[in-house]
């Protein structure tokens, strides 16, 4: 247990508990792009996204990783949503790389005409990633990117999600978790929060396309994220990349505690990290320090009504520790069933 | 070259002459054998460099048509009906972010009740989306409209989609002359985007606009998509140069001089208005027509000058405002502001509802006696209509 969750007095460094800080004490062949001077900067600072904001440092490690795995040449198609609203209220863009957006439903199409007319104009060195939010990829463009992963449209899609509908002020989404508080799922009635039993699972939904690349990341590893852009970027064909972005508004944590949350929900087994090719799991990564869900929970406010130390509530935490403890199963988390 | 041909078919070979290089469609009939004939065209390795995409639905394929637009290709695609109104959320995008997509719809009648065959109400519901839309009277203009759709798209950065009654022109087979490529290539230049994802010249498109620019930008849209009001007139006039027919503009006037009534109307019903007309002409009665072939823009002054003589205006509206009326007789009645003419809603030919001959001849009859009403139910089965009122009332 850490400081952290003992209650004990913070270490607050900018990403705490990342490798990020501890960059000059590893080969430089192993840091990140963010502490490479000649970093790419594809998403400025000077935006407006929250303090804390995980898509914010999701996507500029995403893009950041992109531009160095394509050498600068790529094009970029967004959703509506957060990412798309703080970074481009004009007359002002905080990206440095080409960049659009048409509408909510339809990045995944629009990224598959860029990379169609890029096909046909002889111009394939340019790479097409794809972002949008849990929104906009598990509900209302689920059906185009579905489409574009049964083409194998030549697009690495990224999601970034933070589990709700967070732009228009936290409503539920077919991403959201159980029992989680939303503005649309009240702590409150027989079942408060999310119902039990609902969702979908994105990243299995992306393998069941049988596409070329399926993983999750998570801000609490940049080190794992970008790896698994680089890996992802050069090949051809629907890529799929789902990454875990906590929320401090929606979620209702410190916005310092980002990072924390988000290496919580890992080692917790809330948050699975793989990599999937040609049909198989070919990555995982092992919880070392496995931790109780509660942990991960207790921070975020949107969970606070699992607390109140009632027989339900602990019953309802029972079932997510279940749904953290079948992921550990079904991925070979434990870090002890390797070494057998 | 003379043909015998579907109209689909020679809208297919047109949009093939026309060098787009991405496709993409979403089925829907009567649309379907326009993407047929280009999808097998790009199999056969005719037109290339071409992709032909087949997607999910209208709205991702518009959308693989706006990707494809602005990145720098000629992408067309091509819808009706629920269609069109599947993808309207991106039919406004495409115009607000200016993309040269050209688009055919096979007009037809939107449900409930479901209803496959042909009238307006699909390019009536999204008129003000900012596209320009173009109405042909025939194959002979359907055709001759996409070649010259391209050439407006491009010129003025904007979206045209080209009106083609469905079964009526889509499935009929006529006499059509269809350009060479090098009369077509000669017209229509190679595509050069104003805006473009470049990586060499990074640029953000689709940025957020807010309340202290947005009533500029929609003013920008409207100034630009009324220039087209001066474009394609100057295009056409320099296709009848080329090509040897007129084909396209704002309006086609037919025996205006003098006539006192008017019947105007959009789309394929202007040939059997025009032998009407012809029928009436001889018989010495004062009738013309006006067949309107942009629709928008609005070509206002345009239909007031040719409608200068008319005391009676009877718009034949292939569409039904519920409780308002007819679309076209609203945008009729505005471009008028002389109280002297009257203008007559004629609601006609929903959901393939044949507009014939007799029908015509009929409302003119009618019309010389004063006796059409403001909102006129065209052979309106007043058994059928009745019945259904006393269940609803």
């Amino acid at each position: 247990m850490s400081d952290l969750e003992n209650g004990a007095a913070r270490v607050r460094f900018y990403q705490t508990g990342t490798f990020t800080v501890g960059n000059r004490l590893i080969d430089p062949a192993l840091r990140t792009v963010q502490a490479a001077p000649d970093r790419p900067n594809a998403l400025t600072s000077g935006h407006r996204a929250c303090q804390g904001c995980g898509q914010a440092l999701g996507a500029r490690y995403v893009l950041d990783a992109a531009m160095r795995a394509t050498g600068g040449r790529l094009v970029t198609v967004n959703a509506t949503g957060c990412l798309e609203v703080f970074t481009t209220a004009s007359p002002e863009s905080a990206w440095q790389v080409p960049w659009m957006h048409s509408v909510f439903g339809n990045a995944a199409p629009v990224a598959a005409g860029v990379a169609a007319a890029l096909a046909v104009k002889g111009k394939q060195d340019i790479r097409v990633l794809a972002q949008g939010g849990d929104g906009g990829t598990a509900d209302i463009g689920f059906g185009p990117l579905s489409g574009m992963f049964e083409r194998n449209d030549d697009v690495l899609y990224v999601c970034y999600d933070n589990q709700g509908y967070m732009n228009t002020g936290v409503q539920r989404s077919s991403a959201t978790p159980p029992t989680a508080r939303t503005a649309t799922t009240p702590a409150l009635g027989a079942e408060p929060g999310n119902t039990f039993g609902q969702g979908k699972n994105l990243p299995a939904l992306a393998m069941a396309h049988g596409i070329p690349y399926v993983a999750t990341a998570s801000v609490a590893d940049l080190h794992d994220l970008e790896a698994k852009i680089l890996r992802a970027i050069p090949m051809r064909g629907a890529r799929y990349v789902h990454v875990d972005v906590p929320c401090p508004l929606g979620w209702g944590h410190a916005g310092d505690e980002t990072i924390q949350v988000a290496r919580l929900a890992v080692e917790s087994g809330l948050f699975p990290l793989f990599e999937w090719q040609a049909g198989a799991i070919t990555g995982r990564t092992q919880i070392r320090r496995r931790v109780p869900v509660d942990a991960c929970l207790r921070l975020q406010r949107r969970f606070a009504h699992l607390f109140d130390g009632s027989e339900a509530s602990r019953a309802r935490l029972a079932r997510l520790q279940g749904i953290a403890d079948a992921n550990i199963e079904r991925f070979g988390l434990a870090a002890e069933e390797t070494r057998s | 070259m003379l043909k015998q041909i579907e109209g689909s078919r020679a809208i297919a070979e047109t949009v093939a002459l026309c060098r787009p290089e991405v496709i993409c469609a979403y089925p829907i009939t009567p649309q379907t054998h326009i993407v047929e004939a280009l999808g097998e065209m790009v199999r056969t390795g005719e037109l290339a460099p071409c992709a032909f995409m087949n997607v999910d639905s209208e709205f991702s394929a518009l959308s693989v048509a706006v990707g494809a637009s602005v990145a720098g290709a000629r992408a067309y695609t091509a819808t009706a009906s629920q269609g069109l109104l599947y993808m309207a959320e991106v039919v406004y995008n495409a115009a607000g972010l200016g993309l040269p997509i050209v688009m055919t719809l096979a007009n037809r009648a939107i449900g409930a009740p479901i209803n496959i065959w042909n009238d307006h109400s699909d390019a009536m519901a999204l008129r003000d989306a900012g596209w320009i839309q173009l109405f042909a009277a025939d194959n002979q203009e359907a055709v001759d409209l996409h070649v010259q759709a391209f050439r407006i798209a491009e010129t003025l950065s904007l979206p045209v989609m080209v009106c083609v009654d469905g079964f009526v022109l889509t499935h009929a087979v006529e006499r059509v002359d269809l350009p060479s490529q090098a009369e077509v290539d000669a017209f229509l230049p190679a595509f050069k985007p104003v805006q473009v994802l470049d990586p060499d010249a990074p640029m953000t498109i689709g940025a957020l606009v807010g309340p202290e620019a947005f009533t500029e930008v929609r003013y920008l849209a409207h100034r630009k998509l009324s220039s087209a009001l001066e474009l394609v007139p100057q295009l056409a006039a320099e296709f009848q140069e080329r090509f040897g027919r007129g084909s396209g503009g704002l309006v086609h006037g037919y025996r205006l001089g003098d006539a006192e009534i008017v019947l105007v109307a959009l789309g394929s019903v202007n040939g059997t208005i025009q032998d009407v007309v012809d029928a009436w002409r001889a018989a010495g009665r004062r009738v013309g027509a006006l067949g309107i072939c942009t629709f928008r823009p609005f070509p206002a002054d345009a239909v007031r000058t040719a409608l200068e003589s008319a005391r009676q205006v009877l718009v034949i509206d292939r569409n039904l405002a519920p409780s308002s009326g007819g679309v076209l007789a609203t945008d009729v009645r505005a471009a008028l502001p002389d109280q002297n003419q009257q203008v007559r809603a004629v609601i006609a030919g929903l959901g393939g509802r044949a507009i014939t001959r007799p029908v015509l001849e009929r409302l003119l009859e009618q019309a010389t006696r004063g006796a059409v009403e403001p909102l006129h139910f065209l052979d309106l089965d007043r058994r059928l209509a009745d019945g259904g009122l006393e269940r609803i009332s």
